[in-house]
């Protein structure tokens, strides 16, 4: 497996390096629960895994090994694995909730690579399983607030975005870091229409991006993604709405200024770049303050939304001295 | 048969029928039915159907005038007030299922909405355009208010802007759907200023012609 794009990454660091103290002892308690063997090597995907073929589906990949985070994991119900993965927004497959799952069964989220280019030391092109393989793969209960007024509960597989984005080591011009999705009108039949300006695209300021909370996504319910949510590697911002949440990666640039993103370039007056759930602010049509919890009861239970979707003890501080209203 | 029975018997209760369908469809899938369902958004799925059956039948409302010209068939008027009252119905049930199921009564918010948002603004007064038409719809009130009904029945047109704009209002980015119902509307009522104006000149025309008065 040792390979020249292999050798582009350097080893891990040291978590203890890159995350706070507490989440640091955290994580190795997690690691500790998984034992030696795990630690090994077993637990880590991508490892004594022959390539996938073309088009091969996450069906026929080995399943995830994973290890519960209780810290980051709320106790709320989850939503069912169906409704996490029949109702949501992708509109590279359709604007409409049912279009992903519909039109993104054929979709080859593998083999997969990502480029890392901008204000890092270690820029190129890297396959899927580079990215994986030195990480230990946490499940995480989040709370998933969409811009639209849902929300839902989603038990996600993944690893700190941090311990990645460290791996490249972001120079001290990197700013934010930019995500991009896939390009492919033939795979992906909403970037036939001009709805949004394809690439979709995202950005986090670079301690966003460094925050524990912030989580590189490849499964959900202890399967890998399914097609429909993102496969083969997202984001998942909890204390962001879900478009922030970007899918499908294929690029990771480190910037020095602001990058631009899909929906504050579509309607920039209705969607900032920060994009924190914030009851106080309204969407300029529609109401912030409560969300309908799909899954509960029939009709979905209104609920009060959180600032910062009930993370705010952890993520509030990164905007201390800011005004909300104006960094919407 | 004649032309009454025909419509009596026939086209009315194909009216009844393609009207509740999409009722019936959501109904179904609500209870299960052929392992059918409402997705994971219930209230929204239903709230979407009866907003968008309500703005069919708005449309096929204002499309029987046009088609009783263009197919020559008049007795079509019969079939339009039938057609408007499912319009209102529906769009009564969108009004019911936003309240009860979107809201879940909560009334300050309806208020805040109202006033605030005005995409649901215009929705409200589009309804209640329609309510007013409905609750005079009868041949008794037709009767009662003389030249009046005909001008309050122009409600429709607003009502039908109204209706349209309300739905791409809260459209987040793809407004494909939305623009095709506007220009369908904008056909219907662009259809009816074409003959508004082809009447005027020729009746301009004919009265500075000698010999008429």
């Amino acid at each position: 497996m040792e390979g020249p794009m292999t050798r582009r990454i350097q080893p891990r660091i040291a978590p203890s390096e890159i995350t706070p103290e507490a989440v640091f002892r955290d994580r190795r308690r997690v690691l500790a629960a998984l034992g030696a063997a795990a630690l090994g090597g077993a637990a880590l995907p991508g490892l004594g895994q022959s390539p996938t073929p073309a088009g091969g589906a996450a069906s026929r990949l080995a399943p995830p090994k994973y290890a519960r985070s209780e810290r980051w994991s709320t106790k709320e119900t989850p939503t069912s694995l169906e409704d996490v993965t029949s109702y949501n927004n992708f509109y590279e497959f359709g604007t409409d909730k049912a279009d992903p799952k519909a039109n993104a069964q054929k979709f080859r989220a593998r083999p997969w690579s990502v480029e890392v280019a901008g204000e890092a030391e270690v820029r190129g092109r890297f396959t899927l399983e580079d990215i994986l393989r030195p990480h230990a793969l946490e499940e995480r209960v989040y709370r998933f607030r969409c811009v639209e007024a849902w929300s839902m509960v989603v038990p996600w597989l993944g690893f700190p975005l941090g311990d990645l984005l460290q791996r490249f080591k972001p120079t001290s011009r990197a700013r934010y870091v930019e995500f991009t999705t896939l390009l492919d009108p033939g795979q992906m039949p909403g970037q036939r229409s001009p709805v949004l300006d394809w690439p979709y695209a995202e950005g986090l300021r670079m301690d966003e991006a460094m925050h524990p909370l912030a989580l590189m996504v490849v499964g959900v319910y202890g399967q890998w993604l399914p097609n429909q949510n993102g496969a083969p590697l997202r984001l998942v911002v909890p204390w962001k709405y879900g478009f922030k949440s970007i899918k499908s990666i294929v690029r990771i640039r480190f910037t020095e200024r602001e990058p631009r993103t899909s929906w504050n370039l579509s309607a920039p007056y209705e969607y900032g770049f920060y994009a924190n759930v914030n009851p106080a602010v309204d969407h300029p049509r529609w109401s912030q303050a409560k969300e309908r919890r799909l899954g509960t009861g029939f009709f979905a239970t209104r609920t009060d939304t959180l600032p910062f979707n009930g993370y705010a003890a952890d993520v509030a501080g990164l905007y201390r001295g800011m005004d909300l209203r104006r960094y919407f | 048969m004649t032309v009454e029975q025909r419509y009596r018997r026939i086209y009315k209760p194909l009216v009844w029928i393609g009207s509740l369908l999409p009722l019936a469809w959501l109904l179904g899938r609500g209870f299960g039915v052929g392992g059918g369902s409402l997705g994971a958004d219930p209230a929204e799925e239903i709230l979407r159907t009866c907003g968008k059956t309500a703005l069919n039948l708005l449309l096929l409302t204002l499309a029987v005038t046009p088609l009783r010209q263009i197919a020559r068939a008049p007795q079509l008027l019969r079939l339009r007030r039938l057609l408007g009252l499912f319009a209102f119905f529906h769009a009564m049930l969108h009004l019911v299922a936003y309240v009860v199921l979107e809201l879940q009564f909560d009334w300050p918010m309806l208020g805040e909405d109202v006033a605030k948002r005005p995409y649901i603004t215009i929705g409200f007064v589009a309804v209640a355009l329609l309510a007013a038409l409905a609750a005079t719809s009868t041949q008794r009130a037709m009767r009662r208010l003389g030249r009046r009904w005909q001008r309050l029945h122009w409600g429709i047109y607003p009502a039908a802007v109204l209706g349209v704009w309300h739905y791409g209002w809260q459209v987040k980015a793809d407004l494909r759907e939305p623009l095709v119902y506007a220009g369908i509307l904008a056909l219907l009522l662009g259809w009816r200023l074409w003959k508004r104006r082809a009447a005027l000149t020729s009746t301009s025309g004919s009265s500075t012609a000698p010999g008429r008065t």
